[in-house]
């Protein structure tokens, strides 16, 4: 028997399952329940924005330059303006400034051409901005040569050291991270125990504790004479701590690649570093992608924590404004900038991850 | 040529008195096998016979535990570079394919010319496209290997080996994990394959392969190599017990 001799042609969709209307019917107000949890929603929201707005923008004072210029009703930016280049450069010297601002500019163009795929010459600018672009950087910031006075890194602060800590930790943590969670999964058992001790320590650890042990302890280690930059105490302590968190992250993704994979490239004659670099940690590390951004992004938000051993980061040097006797009481204002500029941040790592994802998806789905 | 005119190169792989165990699990037992250059031999079994882990010793995908093993005069120790000098000239296509999925059909066939053998980009593509024409397939060679067909995969495996010019075939039950409807262009290629004279180990239950191409046939259980012949007399006329068994459950329905 044949049921059809011609093929059916497509028809549209119903039109009650399409269009915004459809939309919030099927989603919003599908049935009473939903319905009153929606009205409830919706009212909670207008309790929470609308004095938010008012404080925030309408009722806000911009203009000015002392307290004097603020009224009580609104936030007092005039606050945030006053002290903006404290909390963007630190106790950095004000006429050095436009050393940090080339160094920043560089920073962000350097982002900006590795994050955006139609820029050509990937691997040239990443190899300036890995190579070339730290000693560029330490040699403006810093000073000392070329005519350039010494800024002590003890007077980097704000909005830069920030960026510093945490992206030096990033870019240092990863390859340590990979290392380690190579090292843990091989079969020599010398490498894997010290793998695994070297993360276990490092995890068991709260970063507070790096650190003071970064600053108080480890020059009662070293000899006499030598003494290594707060700066760069702080720096390794993150560094570790973080390359450790780094490692499990890495361990989880190569356990989530199918033993084939290595065998067919070990098959094809390839050494333990090809087969690893070329087959099985691409893989990995696309999958890994979000937790990697998360590990990155609660990494910046612990640089905070260097404010304990007498670092000025950005949330540190806001607070010491607040402490400031011509502009006490704006704790607020002083906190929300501080958070705002960490959530731009953050959020932008967490958006461009996502873009990342849906990029390396396309076609290579198994 | 008599036998013992032969020269060591001419034996393509010896295995001698090889054995090996899965912790207390004894899975290959004295298998002593010699193939020569240019001979095709299918071996089968049933499951958990060995039969795989026999072909994945050849090229130390498992380690055995005790005999010898010669691949192309080169004895297999336990030295690295010995090893990975074996698995340049031996082949080998698995079971599930196991392409790289985040390469293209084309990278996939490049890698190991590339990396291991040194050649240049364009040498490597240009051999690739030549051996993706062969198992008929270069029109995909854009293609990431998720946007195939399990019996399309398994022809650009079975190219990507070949890119690397092996001495000597390996192939792991390559059809199991196909439709049936796609087990016949596999299959197809591979005696291509085998009337250029390439030699070739097959683990596989397609009989009419066996049949068509092989030299020998070897009947494996529980470890053991218990019948090889050629094709003509093990099918019609197979000697162990087993053996019929084996046959008569595979070629019974």
């Amino acid at each position: 028997m044949i049921h059809h001799n011609e093929m059916i042609p497509q028809r549209p969709a119903p039109r009650h399952t399409l269009g915004p209307v459809a939309w919030l019917r099927t989603n919003l107000f599908s049935g009473p329940v939903n319905t009153v949890l929606t009205l409830l929603a919706l009212y909670l929201l207008y309790l929470l924005i609308v004095p938010t707005v008012k404080w925030a923008i309408i009722d806000a004072n911009w203009l000015g330059s002392t307290r004097e210029d603020c009224t009580a009703e609104g936030a007092c930016w005039v606050f945030i303006k006053a002290r903006f280049t404290q909390f963007i450069y630190g106790l950095y010297p004000r006429s050095e400034i436009w050393r940090a601002n080339i160094v920043f500019v560089l920073f962000f163009a350097l982002i900006a051409w590795l994050a955006i795929p139609r820029l050509p010459l990937k691997r040239w600018v990443a190899l300036f901005a890995l190579v070339a672009f730290p000693v560029i950087a330490y040699v403006l910031l810093h000073g000392g040569h070329f005519d350039l006075p010494r800024v002590p890194t003890h007077r980097w602060g704000g909005l830069m050291l920030t960026l510093l800590l945490a992206t030096v930790g990033m870019v240092c943590a990863l390859p340590i991270g990979v290392v380690l969670a190579l090292g843990r999964r091989s079969n020599m058992p010398i490498v894997k125990s010290f793998c695994v001790l070297f993360i276990e320590f490092w995890r068991g650890v709260p970063l507070i504790t790096v650190l003071f042990m970064a600053s108080v302890m480890l020059p009662l280690f070293l000899p006499s004479g030598i003494t290594v930059d707060r700066l760069v105490r702080a720096l390794i302590g993150l560094t570790l701590f973080q390359s450790a968190y780094m490692a499990e992250v890495i361990r989880g993704g190569l356990q989530a690649i199918p033993k084939g994979q290595e065998e067919a490239a070990a098959a094809l004659g390839m050494t333990y570093w090809k087969r690893m670099g070329l087959i099985v940690l691409p893989q990995a590390l696309k999958m890994m992608i979000p937790g990697i951004v998360n590990t990155f992004i609660s990494l910046f938000k612990d640089t905070t924590l260097v404010m304990i051993i007498g670092l000025f980061d950005l949330l540190g040097i806001v607070q010491a404004a607040l402490a400031d006797s011509r502009w006490l009481g704006y704790s607020l204002e002083g906190y929300t900038f501080a958070a705002l500029m960490f959530w731009i941040f953050c959020f932008s790592m967490s958006r461009y991850s996502q873009y990342l994802e849906r990029r390396l998806n396309t076609g290579h789905k198994r | 040529m008599s036998e013992a005119a032969l020269k060591p190169q001419d034996l393509m792989v010896e295995m001698r008195g090889v054995n090996k165990w899965y912790g207390d699990f004894h899975v290959l037992r004295d298998i002593h096998l010699d193939v020569k250059r240019g001979e095709r031999i299918v071996i089968c079994g049933p499951s958990g016979s060995g039969k795989s882990t026999l072909i994945r010793c050849i090229n130390h995908l498992e380690e055995h535990q005790q005999g010898d093993i010669v691949v192309g005069g080169v004895p297999l120790t336990q030295d690295v570079k010995r090893i990975e000098q074996i698995r340049r000239s031996v082949g080998m296509v698995f079971q599930h394919f196991n392409l790289f999925p985040h390469l293209s059909v084309l990278e996939n066939c490049c890698i190991a010319p590339m990396w291991v053998q040194k050649k240049s980009r364009k040498e490597a593509e240009g051999l690739a496209m030549q051996y993706l024409e062969r198992v008929r397939i270069a029109e995909q060679a854009k293609k990431y290997p998720g946007q195939l067909s399990g019996g399309q995969q398994q022809r650009v495996a079975i190219a990507r080996s070949l890119c690397m010019h092996p001495d000597v075939m390996l192939f792991d039950e390559p059809t199991s994990a196909l439709d049936p409807e796609m087990i016949k262009e596999v299959l197809d290629v591979m005696i291509e394959l085998a009337n250029e004279g390439m030699t070739m180990l097959c683990v596989t239950h397609e009989m009419g392969f066996a049949k068509t191409v092989a030299d020998r046939v070897i009947f494996m259980d529980q470890g053991q190599i218990i019948e090889e012949n050629a094709p003509e007399p093990f099918f019609n006329t197979p000697r162990s017990e087993r053996t019929q068994l084996f046959l008569s459950q595979i070629l019974g329905h």
